[in-house]
C-alpha cells in the first residue's frame, strides 16, 4: 500500500505568509504547442532554493491581472529554477503567455498533496498521460528515472489529440531512447507521417508490463480520460487505493480558506489535488458535485 | 443589525423581532428588556472576516514587482449581545481559519482582541432551531461574560457568568453581588421555557450519513424550482466563509491590489473553471450550499457548519426553509 497522506504535506516554505506572492523572474519561454508553453523562473531577488514535491502546484500571478493554479512541471532536485508549462486558455494565462524573459511573475505555493513517488519504491509504475496531463506529472518522471533501482517495470503511457499538441516531444524522444522504461506515445487523429499509435490512451493499458498487485498507477488528463483509464487499472487488476489521480478545481487561495475547490468533504487544493482513487471514488462518480 | 454602540441607550431597548420563513418585522414588546431581539441579519463574522478586505497591494517598477502586504490597524472590538448559537457559529470559524494547515491572519488578529459578551436566549425566535443543533438557548463556554437579561415583576436585572480572567476584571468595575439559588433558578427556568418554544426543529441524528445517502433525491429538483440562488442564505448565515480574490489596478496600470470579498457559492462563477462552470444548475449549487453545510463541513471540521440561528429561513426571499427541506429528505426514506 502506497500513501501520500498529508502528513508529507510541507508548509509553503520560505513565504512570509502563503498570502503574498514572491516576484520570480522568467529567465526562460519555449513554445511546446500552438496554445502551450513553457517557462523557467528564478527568484527575481536572492538564491533561496525553491523546493516541492511532485504533483504540487503553485499560484502565479500576473501583475494587475490575476492570479492562476498551475502544477509544477520541472524537476523537484532542481531547486534553483522553477518550471512551469501553462496553457494560455484564459485571460490570466494569455497575460502570462505575452510576458517576454526578464519580466516578472507573483508565484505562491508551492501548494497541495503530491504524487506517492518515494512511497511507491519497490513497486512497478504505470503512468498514464492526457494531454497536459504530462506537466504534473514530468517532476515525478524525473524522480523516479533519478532513483531508478529502486522501482520495478516503469511504462508511460501518453496520450495527446494530434502530434503537434504532444509536450516535451524532444524529451519524449530522448525518453524513448532509453532501455530503463517504456514510453508508449498515442494520438488522437495524426497524417499518414505518423507512425506511431492512434487511438486513445486506454487502449495501450494492456500492453504495458506491470504486476497488477505490485503497481502504483499515476493518472493525469482530462476527466472522461481519467475515468476511463481508471477503469481499465481496475479491470487489469490494479487496487484502487493504489490508483492516483489528479483533481482540478476553481482554485483562488490554495490553502482551503476560500471554499471554491471543495469536491465532497475535500478541498483540492490543500487535500489535493493529488488523490488515491479509493479516497474519491464515491465522489469522482457523481455530476455537477 | 449589529453597529457600533456609544451607550447602553443605543441598544433597541423595548423592542422584539417577529421571524417567519421570508419574513423579518419589528415591534415593541411592551416592557423595557435591553436585549428582546434575536438574531438579525448581521452576524459576527461582519467584523472578524470582514466583507471586503485589502491583502495587499503592487508597485511596478522597470520589468520588475514590489508587492507589499496591507497594514491594517486591527479593530478591537467587544461583542455586546452575542447569542449562543452564534458563540458556536464563532467557534465554528474558528476552527476553518485557526486549526490549519494554514491560518487566516486577517481573522486570526480580529478574533485574538474580541471581547465577547454572550446574551443567554429567554426567548426563541420563529424560525430559530438551536436546540436540535446543541447550540443553545444557554452559552455554556466561548465567552468573557455570559449574561441573563430577567424581568421579574417589578425587577430588572442581570444573572451573570464569568467566562474569562478578562470577563472578571471588567465585571469588577459595575456594580454586583453573588446571585442567590432562587435568581439562579428562575434563569433556568426562563432557559428552559425558551427550549421548549423554538420556532424550528431540525432531527439532526444521522443526518451526515442521510445526505450522503441522497446526493440523487428528488427533493433537490423540487426546491431548485423555488430557490432564486440570489445567496442570501449563505451572506447571513454565520459559519459561510467562502470568500473570493480580486486583482484590481488602477488607470496608470503601474499600480495593483488585492481584495478578499466575500462569497457565494449560489453564482454560477464560484465553481468556474476553464470551459466552464461545475455546478451550473440551481439544483447543483442549493445541494453544495445544504450538503457541505450539514455534511460534508462535518468531515472537514469536526462540527456541524449549522448552528440553528434560522437566518437562512428568515432572510430567504422565497421562504426556503432548511429543516423542512431535511425533513422531506428524511421522511421520503421511511415511505420507501
Amino acid at each position: 500500500m502506497v500513501s501520500n497522506a498529508p502528513a508529507h504535506r510541507p508548509q509553503a516554505a520560505g513565504l512570509p505568509t502563503p498570502m503574498l506572492p514572491q516576484p520570480f523572474q522568467i529567465q526562460r519561454v519555449s513554445q511546446e504547442t500552438p496554445d502551450t508553453f513553457t517557462l523557467v523562473l528564478q527568484p527575481a531577488s536572492g538564491t533561496a532554493p525553491f523546493c516541492f514535491l511532485p504533483g504540487q502546484f503553485n499560484m502565479l500571478y500576473a501583475f494587475g491581472v490575476g492570479e492562476v493554479p498551475i502544477s509544477i512541471s520541472g524537476d523537484p532536485a532542481h531547486t534553483q529554477i522553477l518550471v512551469h508549462t501553462i496553457r494560455a486558455v484564459g485571460t490570466v494565462t494569455k497575460a502570462i503567455q505575452k510576458l517576454k524573459p526578464g519580466r516578472v511573475l507573483g508565484v505562491r505555493g508551492p501548494f497541495g498533496s503530491h504524487w506517492p513517488v518515494a512511497e511507491a519504491a519497490g513497486h512497478d509504475i504505470v503512468i498514464v498521460v492526457g494531454g497536459l496531463g504530462l506537466a504534473p506529472l514530468r517532476p515525478a518522471i524525473y524522480q523516479i528515472l533519478a532513483h531508478r533501482a529502486e522501482y520495478g517495470n516503469f511504462e508511460l503511457i501518453v496520450g495527446a489529440r494530434t502530434p503537434a499538441d504532444l509536450l516535451y516531444h524532444k524529451e519524449l524522444e530522448r525518453w524513448r531512447g532509453r532501455f530503463d522504461f517504456r514510453v508508449h506515445v498515442t494520438v488522437d487523429s495524426a497524417s499518414p507521417a505518423w507512425r506511431n499509435n492512434v487511438g486513445v490512451v486506454t487502449t495501450l493499458i494492456p500492453r504495458a508490463r506491470f504486476d497488477p498487485w505490485q503497481t502504483a498507477a499515476l493518472v493525469c488528463g482530462p476527466g472522461v480520460m481519467m475515468r476511463f483509464t481508471v477503469q481499465e487499472l481496475l479491470q487489469r487488476g490494479v487496487k484502487p487505493e493504489n490508483i492516483y489521480i489528479s483533481m482540478e478545481r476553481n482554485m483562488q487561495c490554495g490553502i482551503g480558506l476560500c471554499g471554491h475547490c471543495q469536491l465532497g468533504p475535500y478541498f483540492i487544493c490543500k487535500d489535493g489535488p493529488v488523490f488515491a482513487f479509493d479516497q474519491i471514488e464515491k465522489w469522482f462518480a457523481l455530476r455537477e458535485i | 443589525m449589529y453597529d457600533g454602540l456609544a451607550a447602553a441607550a443605543d441598544l433597541p431597548r423595548g423592542w422584539t423581532d417577529e421571524q417567519e420563513a421570508g419574513s423579518f418585522r419589528l415591534k415593541p414588546q411592551g416592557n423595557q428588556a435591553f436585549f428582546g431581539c434575536t438574531v438579525g441579519q448581521h452576524s459576527w463574522k461582519t467584523f472578524l472576516l470582514p466583507p471586503r478586505t485589502k491583502l495587499w497591494q503592487a508597485e511596478r517598477q522597470g520589468h520588475g514587482v514590489e508587492i507589499v502586504p496591507h497594514q491594517e490597524q486591527t479593530p478591537k472590538f467587544a461583542f455586546i449581545g452575542v447569542r449562543p448559537c452564534d458563540l458556536h457559529a464563532i467557534a465554528v470559524q474558528d476552527r476553518v481559519f485557526l486549526e490549519g494547515p494554514y491560518v487566516d491572519p486577517v481573522y486570526q488578529a480580529r478574533r485574538r482582541l474580541a471581547f465577547i459578551v454572550a446574551v443567554n436566549c429567554t426567548r426563541a425566535g420563529g424560525t430559530c432551531f438551536c436546540a436540535s443543533m446543541g447550540t443553545g438557548p444557554q452559552a455554556t463556554t466561548g465567552f468573557d461574560l455570559a449574561l441573563t437579561e430577567i424581568l421579574h415583576g417589578l425587577e430588572h436585572y442581570f444573572l451573570v457568568e464569568v467566562g474569562s480572567d478578562q470577563g472578571a476584571e471588567v465585571l469588577q468595575e459595575v456594580p454586583h453581588k453573588p446571585a442567590t439559588t432562587a435568581v439562579q433558578t428562575l434563569a433556568n427556568k426562563l432557559i428552559q421555557e425558551t427550549t421548549a418554544h423554538m420556532g424550528r426543529h431540525l432531527d439532526s441524528d444521522g443526518l451526515k450519513e442521510l445526505l450522503y445517502r441522497h446526493y440523487d433525491h428528488p427533493r433537490w429538483d423540487e426546491v431548485a424550482s423555488r430557490c432564486l440562488t440570489c445567496g442570501n442564505c449563505t451572506l447571513v448565515c454565520p459559519t459561510c466563509f467562502c470568500n473570493a480574490i480580486e486583482d484590481v489596478t488602477d488607470l496608470t496600470g503601474e499600480h495593483a491590489e488585492r481584495w478578499r470579498r466575500w462569497d457565494v457559492c449560489f453564482n454560477v462563477d464560484h465553481s468556474y473553471i476553464h470551459g466552464g462552470s461545475i455546478r451550473t444548475s440551481a439544483k447543483a449549487r442549493y445541494r453544495q450550499w445544504l450538503i457541505h453545510k450539514l455534511a460534508t463541513w462535518i468531515d472537514q471540521f469536526g462540527c456541524s457548519g449549522c448552528v440553528g440561528c434560522g437566518r437562512c429561513i428568515t432572510w430567504c426571499p422565497v421562504g426556503i426553509d432548511i429543516t423542512a427541506e431535511v425533513r422531506a429528505i428524511r421522511e421520503s426514506e421511511k415511505e420507501e
